[in-house]
């Protein structure tokens, strides 16, 4: 069970939370102007890296806010998290 | 002396001999003594054979004294209570204690499956999958048979009678074991004012030193653990957990421990909780779990009579049992030479020590030889003479050559043989940790890895096995752990000393030679419990099993209640041996809690039957519909009336009739649980046209309009009215089942996409009690009982909403419909909905008002075409597929709209909805049957869609259904066929979905 730093409540348990996927990905503005395959890698494809891992959690059993976490998929180790709207702290998206 | 109760005051060890205990074993009673496992109580009464093998059902006897026991495995107690597989060797005994062996029959003494003995030639590693895997139809019933001859124990078929607790618990230190390491850990991390937790398996605290000779700080050494104990007990920030196996190490230092209360008392004394589950937050763990003695692997080995020598040490002195009177003991290391000197104190005879090393110089062989005792160096025990019971020993000499022994065979008469084939660091929880165990040539073990986690493994855990060791890294682990942890103590007194002596070095012996090839002569068993042997181990290697993981499968090697824990090192090194690479290379399989088997009980807890964690939401009219005899459906967590069935009517008869009435004049129905998600804020409305398909913005105040909700691959997700109440605040209606799903949804968007809208979402299913008053007569219902409101067609029509009162309730009424009838759904606040509901029904009355469920409901829509997301969608299914491409707006964006104009989504072969009318009127078609153009086509028989929803329909005297028919609107008229399972085939005509009143006249009165 991992515990997970929610930005508005501190670290709480994972059971609190549930998933969203990789974060950063952006709802493009004009979604008619993109052609299918621009398309369908906005809506399928996912970077699933092993290794640090942008994604997104909602703090469900909780504040109910969406938020930003940098989470190792081979260690589950967490390094930070952030509100949804800030940067990660090196930056890299 | 004969075997048994060692009497002198001196050798009392850890029982009390003045509170003799009575229990039973087999239905024979026996005594024993407060402070007595049931192994130690069985062996003080001379009892050495306690059970079956579980694959040829060989006699077995007890090999060690704690949590590393394969054989020792008994059922206890009768009935509810009962439990399998537990170990003699942890459980302590009460006053009425039941116990029998698993896996004989008809008796322990004469067991006749173990004729699989004499054919065990016949029943190599994979035995069962070689032989009874053809004809592959047959598997089954071969399982049932070799379920029963084999497994062990049996579970009880009543519900547990007992309860369980759990609890949460975060500390600065947690320590594993309250051995020597761990005790110093505890009391230099308590030492600092940190919060720590020490959790020991045992029933009282000392591990290794219950049974130890040795002194520290010149004290008998569990003197010394009582002065420690105390000071740990006087601490404020100190919880001392006895009887508690921590049993998984999770991530980020979340650990679960079994602390079982009361499973050594008698039932009379049973308070409470059996067990409680311990779910621990540790900032810093300290690994003090000790380390488990290896057996050898030598002709034999398995029968009653053999045990690891630190058990004999541990029936000595810990219980003050004799475990044999002639004893031979075979060796590896100097360990064993401790227990050899223990037994010639205790007075029992020791014929010879047998160690395979040339020239055993350490202190303790030194010490055995004044005593007397013949140690037989560079030598081995090929094999055991004996069967319900060991009678002697053969004994070869050393080197082998070609892996062969030649030359004389000594046979050295004795009633027990304590093996040691070196010591394992207990690397589980590390491991479990994500730490990688590595091996060590010099100790020959697996130590601890480089931890991933926030801990560290301290005393014979991290395969230090002196005693010194133990107590200085136990001192230095604790500390350490604190310092990390955010505290500090500089006065920490030096780690204390003892008398232990330094040891010579081990020398590994895996597979013990013999005068036979390797694998060949009598079985030389690796794992007891599985009843794997050397010969399984060796023959997999032959077969191409080279991954550990896959020889384990094979072979069943480490399986079990006790997952190989004395057996897994021999048989890695076997393996590697076979395959001639290193032990390092081969590695082990991998290590998963938990530690020790945990009981379903502890870790359900609370939550069980009816308590369980899923909540049963009632509405606001549960008890009205109760007493009306209604029938209730579950629809997600709530129970909604599915029927009332008058005395005597079956559910197709109660159906007909609330259609009927419904249609005819006037029903009833309790919508109280459709979510409702009040969205305001002055956004609301565009974020409503990007929610929803159609357009929002222009919808007028008090106006209602029907949305359809699409996930961003176009398909569709919920549906539902929502209506404008004020310039900036619309009321939301979702599906009953979606409407969690929906507002999570909703948030999501705002909160992260849309974070520049100003909207706000409030959740307020629970709030309101809603009741639908549908059909013809439903105006004059109203008219009746409302105030304040103009009913006329004009004033009040389709699609819109009002706010007045019901009886003296304020309400709000929404002239809305999912029947295709003229009807109004009637808020109020929750609890007055009994009040208002009794107020339509009164006023019903004179209507003949007929209350209906949710079947009636789903047969009054079904008739109109209505669909219900998820029951005719799938999520995969687009508007245009419902034929709702009307609800689609081309001027604005929406979520999902783009996906609409993929390729796949206008292919013109996609599943559409229709409908269906069997050819005969009266046969309801099965929802899910597969739709098919020629039943007769050959095997596969192409599928072209699926019955979504069927009903008898009473109003038009005709069962009709909703399907999902590929390409299917331009099939209207077509027949299809349906096959069920029974080999019958139903055909039908496709036809157009809404069955009834097409123009939706009913609704517009």
């Amino acid at each position: 069970m991992l515990e997970i730093p929610c930005p508005w409540c501190g670290l709480r348990c994972e059971s609190e939370f549930s998933y969203g996927g990789e974060a950063h990905i952006v709802r493009p503005e004009n979604p008619e102007a993109l052609n299918d395959e621009a398309w369908a890698d906005y809506l399928f494809m996912r970077k699933n890296p092993r290794g640090p891992h942008l994604e997104q959690w909602h703090h469900v059993y909780g504040c109910r806010r969406w938020f930003n976490v940098k989470r190792d998929t081979l260690s589950y180790r967490i390094e930070c998290s952030y509100r949804v709207g800030e940067q990660p702290p090196e930056g890299e998206i | 002396m004969p075997a048994g109760r060692l009497k002198t005051n001196e050798t009392e060890g850890r029982i009390t001999l003045s509170r003799p205990i009575t229990f039973s074993f087999n239905g024979k009673t026996l005594q024993g003594y407060q402070g007595d496992t049931l192994a130690s109580a069985l062996l003080a009464n001379g009892i050495h054979l306690v059970g079956r093998s579980w694959k040829y059902h060989r006699p077995r006897g007890i090999l060690g004294s704690g949590t590393e026991e394969p054989n020792a495995v008994v059922q206890l107690g009768i009935g509810a209570r009962t439990v399998p597989n537990v170990l003699a060797t942890q459980l302590e005994i009460y006053e009425g204690l039941e116990a029998s062996s698993v896996n004989c029959w008809p008796s322990l003494e004469h067991d006749l499956l173990s004729v699989n003995g004499w054919f065990s030639r016949l029943m190599p590693a994979g035995f069962y999958y070689k032989t009874f895997m053809w004809p592959k139809s047959m598997w089954m019933k071969y399982e049932q048979a070799i379920r029963r001859a084999s497994g062990l124990g049996v579970s009880p078929n009543l519900p547990d009678p007992d309860r369980y607790e759990k609890t949460y618990a975060h500390c600065d230190v947690l320590v594993v074991g309250a051995g020597p390491a761990g005790l110093m850990a505890a009391l230099a991390a308590g030492r600092t004012g940190a919060r720590v937790i020490l959790a020991d398996e045992q029933s009282e605290p000392g591990g290794s030193l219950l049974y130890s000779r040795e002194t520290i700080e010149g004290l008998p050494a569990m003197k010394w653990v009582a002065g420690v104990w105390q000071e740990l007990e006087s601490m404020e920030e100190m919880k001392l957990l006895r009887r508690s196996t921590v049993f998984g190490y999770h991530d980020q230092n979340f650990l679960t421990i079994a602390e079982r209360l009361n499973d050594h008392l008698p039932r009379w004394e049973c308070r409470g909780a059996r067990e409680r589950l311990w779910k621990v937050r540790a900032r810093q763990v300290v690994l003090a779990s000790g380390a488990l003695e290896r057996p050898l692997v030598f002709g034999n080995n398995d029968r009653p009579g053999v045990m690891l020598a630190s058990a004999v040490s541990c029936y000595i002195n810990r219980f003050a049992v004799a475990p044999g009177s002639r004893c031979l003991v075979f060796t590896n290391n100097d360990s064993a030479y401790g227990a050899a000197l223990d037994m010639v104190d205790a007075g029992i005879q020791v014929q010879a020590v047998v160690d395979c090393r040339p020239r055993p110089r350490g202190v303790l062989p030194e010490r055995l030889r004044q005593r007397g005792v013949e140690i037989i160096a560079g030598s081995v025990v090929v094999n055991v003479k004996g069967t319900h019971r060991v009678k002697a020993a053969q004994v070869m000499q050393l080197p082998a050559q070609n892996g062969i022994l030649k030359g004389e065979k000594r046979l050295i008469h004795c009633d027990l043989l304590a093996m040691s084939g070196g010591w394992s660091p207990v690397v589980h929880l590390s491991s479990q940790s994500g730490a990688r165990a590595r091996w060590d040539d010099a100790r020959a073990c697996f130590l601890p890895g480089m931890p991933v986690q926030q801990e560290r493994s301290a005393g014979a855990a991290n395969g230090s096995f002196s005693l010194n060791a133990c107590l200085s890294e136990g001192s230095f682990a604790g500390r350490e752990a604190a310092r990390l942890a955010g505290w500090e103590w500089d006065n920490q007194p030096d780690p204390p000393s003892s008398s232990m002596q330094l040891e010579e070095p081990v020398q590994p012996l895996w597979l013990v030679p013999s005068e036979y090839a390797p694998g060949r002569g009598p079985k030389q068993f690796v794992d007891m419990q599985n009843d794997v042997g050397a010969a399984d181990i060796i023959l997999a290697a032959r077969e191409g099993y080279h991954s550990i993981e896959h020889v384990k499968r094979y072979t069943a090697l480490g399986f079990g209640t006790d997952q190989g824990k004395v057996g897994n090192i021999n048989g890695m090194a076997i393996l590697a041996q076979s395959l001639g690479a290193t032990i390092a290379d081969t590695g082990t399989t991998t290590f998963r809690p938990n530690y020790t088997p945990v009981t379903f009980g502890a870790i359900a807890g609370q939550e069980v039957g009816e308590k369980l964690f899923e909540p049963v939401r009632k509405t606001a009219l549960h008890e009205w519909h109760q007493a009306r005899g209604a029938a209730f459906e579950n629809v997600g967590q709530w129970k909604r009336p599915w029927y009332y069935p008058k005395s005597g009517e079956s559910m197709q008869e109660a159906v007909n009739r609330e259609c009927l009435a419904t249609r005819e004049s006037v029903g009833i129905i309790d919508v109280s649980t459709l979510g409702k998600i009040v969205i305001t804020g002055k956004d609301s409305g565009e974020f409503l046209n990007r929610i929803y398909t159609n357009a929002w913005k222009k919808l007028a105040i008090d106006k209602a309009r029907y949305g359809l909700m699409l996930g961003e691959d176009g398909m569709v997700m919920d549906d539902g009215v929502t209506i404008r109440l004020s310039e900036n605040r619309y009321y939301m209606h979702t599906t009953t089942g979606g409407a969690a799903g929906v507002y999570s949804w909703m948030e999501r968007w705002l909160q992260t996409e849309w974070p520049d809208l100003q909207v706000f979402l409030i959740s307020v299913t629970d709030h309101w009690a809603t009741a639908a008053v549908v059909g013809p007569n439903s105006r004059r219902v109203m008219m009746g009982a409302c105030q304040g409101i103009d009913f006329s067609a004009q004033s009040f029509p389709f699609m819109s909403s009002r706010e007045g009162t019901v009886g003296s309730i304020p309400a709000r009424i929404n002239r809305i419909s999912f029947s295709g009838e003229l009807a109004y759904e009637v808020n109020v606040p929750a609890n007055l909905g009994k009040p208002m509901w009794e107020v339509l029904m009164a006023v019903g009355e004179e209507f003949g008002i007929t209350p209906y469920g949710t079947e009636t409901m789903h047969v009054l829509r079904a008739e109109k075409g209505y669909i219900i997301v998820g029951q005719d969608t799938d999520g995969s299914v687009t508007p245009d597929d419902l034929g709702m491409g009307w609800a689609l707006s081309k001027t604005k964006d929406f979520l999902g709209k783009r996906s609409l104009a993929r390729e796949d989504c206008m292919r013109e072969d996609r599943k559409q909805l229709v409908g269906l009318l069997t050819i005969n009127r009266t046969e309801v078609l099965p929802e899910g049957g597969q739709i098919v153009e020629d039943p007769d086509a050959a095997i596969p028989v192409p599928m072209i869609g699926h019955v979504t929803s069927s009903y008898y329909s009473a109003c038009l005297g005709h069962s009709i259904a909703l399907a999902l028919v590929q390409g299917g609107r331009s099939r209207i008229g077509e027949i299809v066929h349906i096959p069920l399972a029974e080999g019958r085939v139903i055909p039908a005509r496709i036809s157009d979905p809404v069955f009834y009143d097409p123009d939706g006249e009913r609704q517009n009165v």
